[in-house]
């Protein structure tokens, strides 16, 4: 099944992992020493890819090895690295990039049903 | 799809803004209830936050309130001999709130739970679409 989905099905899984650290990040925008985590998207994708990965783990282990604590353009005297802002416009942005990873996985679905059902 | 740790982290942020909120509505429901001893004055709430792991993934970091902490600050103490709480000098004894102080924070607060609200209503839309792929 996820030969069937190529790249999507993995794309979306990372897009939904880093839509979940920046969720993290927004909420703790008031937490004092928390340092802003975010995922380097490309080369998560990269290692989930590569053809020795095992199938459900590949996901967890890419997400995890690809994080990094991004630094703050404003340092705040409880060394929190979270700008609300940035983050906002950040989430936003992760979550437009979900919905396109989406829409790549449905049409595969639908072709896929297209092809089962003969109509 | 996981379990959808979206919703705990956002909904540990709300509930924990939500405290913040409460704490500063005491606070300046409070500014004025004074009394005739330093020791039996209102003192000021504070909630303190820590990031901590959300149930299904230990690694992404939700909010938790550790303790509601009291101000330590001395009371102001104003004399007032006329006051029915005043104590045998005349004196009566106010909480240390800055009302002005408190109003920033209720409007940081505020804006920290809408920011959480649209996270939340945010991941139930992409989750709704995940859920209805194929239909």
């Amino acid at each position: 099944m996820s030969d069937f989905l190529g790249i999507h099905g993995t794309a979306l899984a990372l897009r939904e992992q880093r839509l979940q650290l920046l969720s993290a990040n927004l909420a703790n925008a008031d937490t004092p020493g928390f340092k802003a985590q975010d995922l380097d998207f490309t080369s998560a994708l990269q290692s989930a890819l590569q053809p020795n990965a095992a199938n459900g783990d590949a996901i967890e282990a890419a997400s995890t090895g690809a994080r990094f604590a991004r630094p703050s353009s404003q340092p705040s005297v409880d060394g929190n690295t979270v700008d609300g802002e940035r983050e906002h416009a950040l989430f936003a942005q992760a979550a437009l990039e979900y919905r396109a990873s989406l829409t790549f996985v449905e049409s595969k679905v639908r072709g896929m049903l297209t092809a089962i059902t003969g109509q | 799809m996981s379990n959808l740790p979206i919703f705990d982290v956002a909904g540990s942020a709300m509930n924990a803004q939500s405290v913040r909120l409460s704490t500063i509505a005491s606070n300046l429901a409070n500014a004025d209830s004074v009394a005739g001893n330093p020791d039996e004055v209102y003192r000021a709430k504070q909630p303190v936050f820590r990031a901590e792991g959300v149930p299904g993934d230990a690694s992404l970091a939700g909010v938790n309130v550790v303790e509601v902490r009291e101000s330590t600050d001395a009371p102001l103490k104003r004399y007032e001999p006329g006051h029915p709480l005043a104590d045998a000098q005349g004196y009566v004894y106010a909480p240390a709130v800055d009302p002005v102080a408190q109003m920033v924070d209720l409007i940081s607060a505020s804006r920290s739970y809408q920011a959480n609200v649209e996270v939340f209503n945010n991941a139930k839309e992409l989750a709704l679409s995940t859920l209805q792929m194929g239909r």
